[in-house]
């Protein structure tokens, strides 16, 4: 007698919590199947539509080849291992803690100051998410986030937790930003409709819009969150990545700059050094918060998403050697504005407009002028011509719940320069090709009055569903698994 | 003190009004008097949470449910609340078996530097054999590098990019085939049946989040492992009904008490999804002999609901007793196997707590799926996940050690108990785990859990010698305690001794 299917399983387990039904996971799984590589497949799909940072490995693989004692795996590192194997306390090794303190300080330039006994340890920034969503919120409760934002926050803050998350309207008019009104229009929304506000959530630097949140928006949100007591958990896990000015301003300097009339109990910042150091592989994600009860309360909930002492021994080494960071976080920045500035100014080049921004791993770019209709399902179409026909994974607006269609967000720097090239080649193809497609149909408008870009019909082929999603790698990885 | 007015014998005249309304006001009042003086407050010796309701013959008492109506008050102008599951994770500071480990932590015991420190006898953690997987690192240093010679240009990105959140599949095939060497060659694990995990804590964690919904229970024989109530209980919301064993059976699980404990548990309105057992058993060190488990086969098989096995002691076995697996008794009988799944990790037979490597075997492709998927919160860090694979490669290493951690443990085992005998302690039979069940009943006073934490707090604070009590493990007989030895070495055993009789003297 077999079970009956998903009848003994939870509702966790059998809904569709985990979001993967997505079109954002639709262009992965397109990768998945037809991965592009410099040689063995030059014609795949290049992954664009993963944040990754592979611009500075060299500088840590170099650091790891003079510096053998930081891992237990070499001659000079073994005698650590009886130690560390053994280790399992949950507030993680103290070298560890100081070293993460440290390295959060001077990638905010020393502005802030960061203790280390408030640093939590969590499986990565999305088991940080997840423990921050079940420390503040109960089931039902919601957390306010301006849109667009990053699309595995549905998953990562609501899946298990049951927290909802209701959107701040942001728009390109005003480059995005989040202003007092439409704030409080959302907040309104929520007691309206009789759900609980217990916070609200923002990323700085944006993750999809790359910028930095000046001090002012900041000022306003902890004045808002102070005002109707609610928590304002800030994801600044691209902290790092800022490579041009405006200055980036945390929400710790808002923080110091006046503790009197700002409750530190509703501060909360998540980090991880997936970002900033290019390491997600590593699963390091952390909760600073400011709050005593919630420090204790993620603490404990730490033991669901220790970083593995192996991990921690080598890190507090690497992050505690000072010129090592210093030199990192200066040529990190110095190689993203740099590809930052090739890749906009190569798809200025067809007249592609990008958001102006100074941080992250991507730009915001706007593809209005190529939609057929300004609206989703025109926003839908193109994606689907550019994953299928350009082969570029990038990432459709309304997957991050961007409430204007037409703008995507492109990674670049998960790959190498010449992949890069390749992908703004692809781009300048499709685009002619697209105007002057306008320009013929123009022409011929007496004859073909439904003016269609050219789809292939094996499109629908790749978008059949794969059995189980493998995660998204880049494309420079000869992985053997 | 507010002043009540029952009304109800006023109102109903029976005792003339002063009589009836003075006697029922002065009882209320003794009544408030009363519960407000007993009412356990932080700074006293920790009584157990009442999720440790032991005193009742059958079930612990109805826990406190995490439905979803809860909402805490508004606080407008009130502190910054915390969620009410944060809230009660941030209370659960009582348990013996949390307050004992604080307490070891900021003074531990060493022969030589600090001969008077506490005795670490409450957490199982195996320090006997790590010195031969140091060996085994340092002639071998070169394979499990964080950095491979030979494909140089690529290796730091295979480490540090994204993996497969469920671990890579080289680390599968080589658990799997850790876990055959374990079972000692008795059956085969299929790599695409795992997930991996941050530890054994998630793992568990998460196979709560995919079999049951919140408010749902799982039946689980007693005594049972403290930890449970975090692990399962915390964010799921998921409750854990003990069944409890017997000394006079040594503890062996009955299914005729899971069946009664099924049956009352479904009374009360709630839902049972699965049974958690631990083989080899923690805290008792028995293992589950074949019979038992085809008993619990059957029983989850017609109530349709889950067996969770949770085998993490299953290479650390010592006694004359062959460990049987759950999965060699599916191997070998008809049995619906899409119910079973097994907890694994290498923080107890490989002794690498600090590495956070744990495993979900299932065979339901469902869960799988869905496990694979909330593996993401809690996955293996990429280093460990390539050392590992290269120590788990070396098939003759981990047989040897394997071996020579069994030979360590069983003189270890044998050592201690004779020792505690020499007490007049008689301990439960075990055959496996690091710790031995002890019986001090005789020693406590009264015959209750009140004098089982007295004697608790005598051994912590008196002889500086951390046990876990019966009590945390939701043992319904008092008395009975959890000693490990595997953080000794054979010198300390009679000053373990001397410190414990200090105290048994005197009761």
């Amino acid at each position: 007698m077999g079970i009956p299917g998903d009848e003994i399983l939870s509702r966790v387990a059998t809904g569709d919590g985990h979001g993967e039904n997505t079109s954002y996971f639709d262009g992965w799984k397109a990768y998945d199947n037809d991965p592009f590589h410099p040689i063995h497949n030059p014609n795949g799909v290049i992954q664009m539509g993963l944040a990754e940072n592979q611009l500075c490995l060299d500088l840590m693989r170099d650091w790891i080849r003079k510096n053998p004692q930081a891992s237990i795996c070499t001659k000079e590192g073994v005698s650590e291992f009886e130690a560390i194997a053994n280790f399992q306390d949950y507030h993680g090794l103290p070298d560890f803690r100081k070293a993460i303190a440290k390295f959060m300080e001077k990638a905010r330039g020393g502005r802030a100051r960061f203790d280390p006994e408030r640093i939590v340890m969590s499986g990565g920034a999305t088991g940080a998410q997840e423990t921050i969503a079940f420390c503040l919120a109960n089931p039902g409760d919601a957390f306010l986030i301006p849109t667009p934002y990053y699309p595995a926050f549905d998953r990562d803050f609501r899946w298990r937790t049951g927290v909802q998350l209701l959107p701040i309207r942001c728009h390109s008019h005003d480059n995005f930003k989040i202003t007092e009104a439409e704030l409080a229009a959302a907040y309104r929304k929520a007691r309206d409709s009789k759900i609980r506000v217990k916070g609200i959530l923002i990323t700085n630097p944006s993750n999809p819009l790359g910028t930095t949140m000046d001090r002012e928006t900041l000022r306003t949100l902890v004045r808002f969150a102070n005002e109707e007591r609610i928590h304002l958990v800030c994801d600044e896990i691209f902290s790092g990545t800022v490579f041009d000015g405006p200055e980036y301003v945390s929400v710790a300097e808002i923080l110091q700059e006046d503790p009197s009339t700002c409750d530190g109990d509703l501060i909360h910042i998540v980090y991880s050094l997936s970002k900033d150091l290019g390491v997600p592989g590593f699963r390091v994600g952390i909760i600073y918060s400011y709050n005593d009860a919630v420090v204790s309360c993620a603490r404990r909930m730490s033991s669901f998403g220790l970083v593995s002492t192996q991990t921690q021994l080598l890190l507090a080494s690497m992050l505690g050697d000072d010129d090592f960071t210093t030199d990192l976080l200066a040529e990190s920045r110095r190689r993203l504005m740099h590809r930052h500035r090739a890749f906009t100014a190569g798809l200025e080049g067809v007249g592609i407009r990008c958001l102006q921004s100074n941080a992250g791993l991507f730009c915001w770019m706007s593809l209005k002028p190529l939609l057929k209709d300004a609206t989703a399902e025109g926003e839908a179409e193109l994606w689907r011509v550019i994953v299928n026909e350009v082969k570029l994974n990038i990432s459709p607006g309304s997957s991050f719940h961007c409430t204007e269609p037409g703008w995507f967000r492109a990674c670049f720097a998960n790959m190498d320069e010449e992949t890069m090239e390749t992908a703004l080649r692809r781009i300048r193809t499709f685009v002619r090709r697209a105007n002057d497609a306008a320009t013929a149909a123009k022409t011929k408008k007496r004859w073909d009055t439904s003016l269609r870009l050219s789809l292939p019909r094996r499109f629908e082929e790749m978008t059949v569903l794969t059995p189980r999603l493998m995660s998204p790698r880049s494309p420079l990885v000869q992985a053997a698994t | 003190m507010r002043v009540i007015v029952p009304l109800q014998a006023v109102v109903q005249g029976r005792g003339g009004l002063v009589l009836g309304s003075l006697i029922p006001c002065a009882l209320f009042y003794f009544l408030q008097f009363y519960l407000r003086r007993n009412r356990p407050s932080s700074s006293s010796p920790p009584p157990p949470s009442s999720a440790s309701g032991s005193n009742l013959p059958e079930l612990a008492s109805i826990p406190r449910s995490l439905s979803r109506g809860l909402l805490s008050p508004r606080g407008s102008f009130g502190p910054a609340r915390l969620s009410s599951r944060g809230t009660a994770v941030v209370r659960d500071d009582d348990n013996p078996y949390y307050v004992g480990l604080k307490r070891c932590a900021d003074d531990p015991y060493n022969r030589s530097t600090n001969p008077q420190g506490f005795l670490l006898l409450g957490l199982a953690e195996n320090r006997l054999s790590l010195d031969i997987i140091q060996d085994w690192l340092v002639k071998n240093w070169k394979e499990s590098l964080l950095l491979d010679d030979e494909e140089e240009e690529l290796s730091i990105q295979g480490l540090a990019t994204y993996q497969p959140y469920d671990g890579s599949m080289d680390l599968k095939t080589a658990v799997a085939e850790f876990m055959g060497q374990v079972m000692q060659g008795s059956v085969s694990f299929n790599p695409s049946h795992i997930v991996l995990t941050a530890g054994a804590t998630p793992a568990v964690e998460t196979l709560g989040f995919c079999l049951a919904d919140p408010g749902d229970a799982f039946l689980v024989p007693s005594p049972y492992y403290p930890g449970w109530d975090r692990d399962i209980k915390w964010r799921t919301g998921v409750e854990l009904i003990p069944v409890p064993c017997r000394s006079t059976d040594n503890f062996s699980i009955s299914i005729a008490a899971l069946e009664l404990a099924y049956n009352q548990v479904k009374k009360r309105g709630m839902k049972v999804r699965a049974v958690l057992v631990s083989n080899p058993s923690n805290p008792v060190g028995s293992l589950i002999d074949r019979e038992t488990l085809c008993g619990l086969l059957d029983f989850v098989m017609e109530k349709n609901i889950h067996l969770i096995s949770d085998e993490i002691f299953a290479g650390s076995t010592y006694g004359s007793d062959k460990f049987v697996s759950v999965a060699e008794v599916l191997d070998a009988e008809s049995f619906d196997k899409s119910r079973v799944h097994i907890i694994y990790g290498l923080s107890k037979d490989l002794a690498v707590p600090g590495f956070r490597v744990g495993v979900i075997y299932s065979y339901n492709e469902n869960v799988l799926a869905a496990a694979s998927k909330l593996a993401r919160f809690s996955s293996i860090s990429a280093p460990t996940q390539r050392l590992l694979i290269s120590m788990l490669s070396d098939r003759k290493f981990i047989s040897e050690y394997l071996a020579v951690n069994r030979v360590r443990l069983h003189d270890m085992h044998a050592l201690f108990v004779d020792g505690l005998k020499q007490l007049g302690i008689k301990c439960a039979s075990s055959s496996g785990g690091f710790y031995c069940w002890a019986d001090m009943s005789m020693f406590i006073r009264p015959y209750s859990e009140k004098g089982e934490l007295k004697l608790w707090d005598n051994l912590l604070n008196v002889a500086k010698v951390n046990v876990t009590p019966g009590s945390s493990c939701h043992c319904i007989e008092p008395g009975w305690f959890r000693c490990c030895f595997t953080t000794l070495t054979e010198k300390d055993v009679p000053t373990v001794m001397e410190r414990i009789q200090k105290i048994t003297k005197s009761n």
